[in-house]
């Protein structure tokens, strides 16, 4: 269970990690300036299990995986938005950050709000408001990606196969 | 059933007759491409893999360009992960400062990607190099690790929309900046979103191979997987005095399915400028003009090739920068420095007042070299302005091409050129 942190439509990568801190990868150092352009209070008011709540196309822009990487060290548990970017959406996954897809969501949670997610069913739920929504299964490929642990560990278990 | 180009390339790297949109497949890489930023994150994982070797040392392209050189002790740190790693690893592709150039300008003019190839690249502008007719496209730096050990990549084939340009003619000074701009426009930031632009007619055969990268560099600003042209003759003679391997062309088949068609007159393209703080934000540059900015960029992977310099050279030639403009000049590669030199380019661009300077990402991601204070704005020919995007999250981008960029330079606001070329 943790408090949703909401943002709108189109949050690029810019906002998420500004590139004045991309000369540098360290994960607590992305975690700290995480979202610093959409709100600078966030890195250092978001708490463990918190979900982001965000609009359509969340994560365009840049290839950087230092996005996704900011949003989980940061303590984030779960991304919920109408769409995402596409390189978001693949990086997110590859580096085991799960995203959810469900507009329904999106509409029927504020900031503030406090929402539990189950991660296997997709069953959200805001606590606050006593509401459900179901997301979208991830494809089978990806679940075949997420149960490895992410991309790495997936080829590593390839790799042995072959 | 007919096949697009992008389909063609895809299931010919899968080992497979035929693919059709939504479709999972599993496919060999021609090119994989990292850069100081996501390079030493993709070479830690590649790391983690237990991997000794990459899968192939010509295939792998390491490209120091966004703090090059280096801006600070922490980026240097970061482009001496790459050295070390290219070193080891005896990578074919991978320049220092002196000879590099904006990855995006530079792997075309070397001639390490071709038309037919399969590139990713942990950079999202690798789509690039759809405009020589191949498969390319951003990932991040995992996929890329992914990669550069296996040369190989999970890929769901796209859908295809379709860009028919009717007509050759253009309205002046219009240039394939326009083209893309209006477009993204038109459909969004998202509007191409997982899916594959392609851009044909006659109005795109009429169009430089340098206005096709700029063009095909923007797809991703639509949210898609790869801006992709058919190769023609302009594209093979861009790539024979390059190529240094075999290369394949590929066309779209003339019954291929595209999920939409857009036609659009090359005459009713007018100068784009677009707004904060999205690309899509696109007007005429008419309803742009009076807006004062402190600082013009001209160059980047979007308009940093020989055309854009061109263009601005003749529109600075013997004229002086307003003196309360800052104008930033970034040629892309060492090759286009030198060319722009030889020709009396940069001269002329000295002479107006201009910065020159080494080809480096610099100020287009907000890096280095030309970085914006709280509540000043900036023109640029790059291709993203979003919030913060060049500097302090107060300042504003607006996106043009050269030729806009070049004449408000002169005017000290945003000017159609023809007011300064008089
Ligand atoms: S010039 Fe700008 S957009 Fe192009 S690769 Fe460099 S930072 Fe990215």
């Amino acid at each position: 269970m943790g408090k949703a942190w909401k943002f709108g439509h189109d949050i690029d990568t810019d906002v998420i990690i500004p590139a004045r801190y991309l000369n540098r990868s360290e994960l607590d150092f992305l975690a700290s300036h995480c979202m610093e352009d959409a709100d600078p209070a966030f890195a250092q008011n978001v708490k463990e299990g918190d979900i982001i709540v965000g609009g359509k196309n969340f994560g365009c822009g840049s290839s950087r995986e230092h996005a996704p990487l900011a949003i989980k060290a940061a303590g984030i548990k779960v991304i919920i938005a109408d769409s995402y970017a596409r390189i978001f959406y693949r990086n997110s996954l590859n580096i085991g950050m799960p995203i959810l897809e469900c507009p329904e969501a999106v509409q029927g949670i504020e900031n503030g709000d406090e929402v539990n997610v189950d991660l296997e069913t997709g069953r959200i739920e805001n606590i606050t408001k006593k509401a459900f929504f179901q997301a979208r299964p991830f494809p089978p490929f990806m679940q075949e990606l997420i149960k490895a642990g992410g991309l790495i560990p997936y080829v590593k278990e390839h790799k042995k196969n072959a | 059933m007919g096949m697009t180009i992008s389909e063609k390339i895809l299931a010919a790297h899968a080992g497979l007759e035929q693919v059709a949109p939504g479709e999972i497949i599993n496919a060999k890489l021609d090119i994989v491409l990292a850069n100081d930023v996501t390079g030493p994150v993709a070479i830690k994982e590649f790391g983690k893999l237990g991997m000794t070797e990459v899968f192939d040392k010509e295939k792998v392209a390491l490209v120091p360009d966004h703090f090059t050189p280096n801006k600070d002790i922490a980026s240097a740190e970061q482009c001496k992960i790459l050295r070390v790693f290219a070193k080891e690893q005896q990578l074919t592709h991978y320049w220092e400062s002196g000879q590099v150039g904006i990855e995006h300008c530079l792997l075309p003019e070397q001639g390490v990607v071709l038309p037919g190839d399969l590139i990713i690249g942990a950079d999202s502008h690798t789509c690039t190099y759809g405009a020589l007719g191949a498969f390319a496209t951003g990932v991040g730096s995992t996929d890329c690790a992914a990669g550069m050990a296996t040369g190989e990549a999970w890929f769901r084939v796209p859908e295809s929309l379709k860009f028919v340009f009717h007509g050759s003619k253009f309205q002046p000074w219009v240039g394939g900046k326009d083209l893309i701009l209006y477009i993204i426009g038109m459909i969004g930031v998202d509007g191409a979103r997982y899916k594959a632009m392609e851009f044909a007619g006659e109005g795109i055969k009429a169009l430089s191979m340098d206005n096709r990268f700029t063009m095909a560099n923007m797809a991703i600003e639509a949210g898609a997987k790869v801006g992709i042209f058919e190769p023609d003759e302009k594209t093979l003679e861009y790539v024979k005095a390059r190529a240094k391997r075999d290369y394949k062309v590929y066309n779209s088949d003339k019954d291929a399915s595209y999920e939409k068609i857009f036609d659009i007159n090359t005459e009713d393209i007018p100068l784009q400028v677009a707004f904060p703080h999205l690309p899509e934000n696109t007007k005429s540059v008419d309803e742009a003009s009076g807006i004062k900015i402190d600082q013009v960029v001209i160059g980047s992977c979007t308009n940093g090739r020989l055309e854009d310099l061109q263009i601005t050279a003749e529109i600075l030639k013997g004229k002086k920068v307003h003196p309360e403009i800052r104008c930033l000049i970034f040629p892309g590669t060492q090759a286009i420095y030198l060319e722009a030199l030889r020709r009396g380019w940069i001269e002329t661009f000295i002479e107006a007042g201009v910065a020159v300077s080494t080809p480096t990402c610099g100020p287009c991601l907000g890096g280095h070299m030309g970085i914006l204070a709280k509540g000043e704005r900036s023109l640029a020919t790059t291709n993203r302005n979003f919030v913060g995007r060049m500097g302090h999250p107060e300042s504003e981008v607006y996106l043009s091409n050269p030729a806009v960029a070049a004449a408000s330079a002169i005017r000290g606001e945003i000017v159609h050129p023809r007011e300064v070329a008089k």
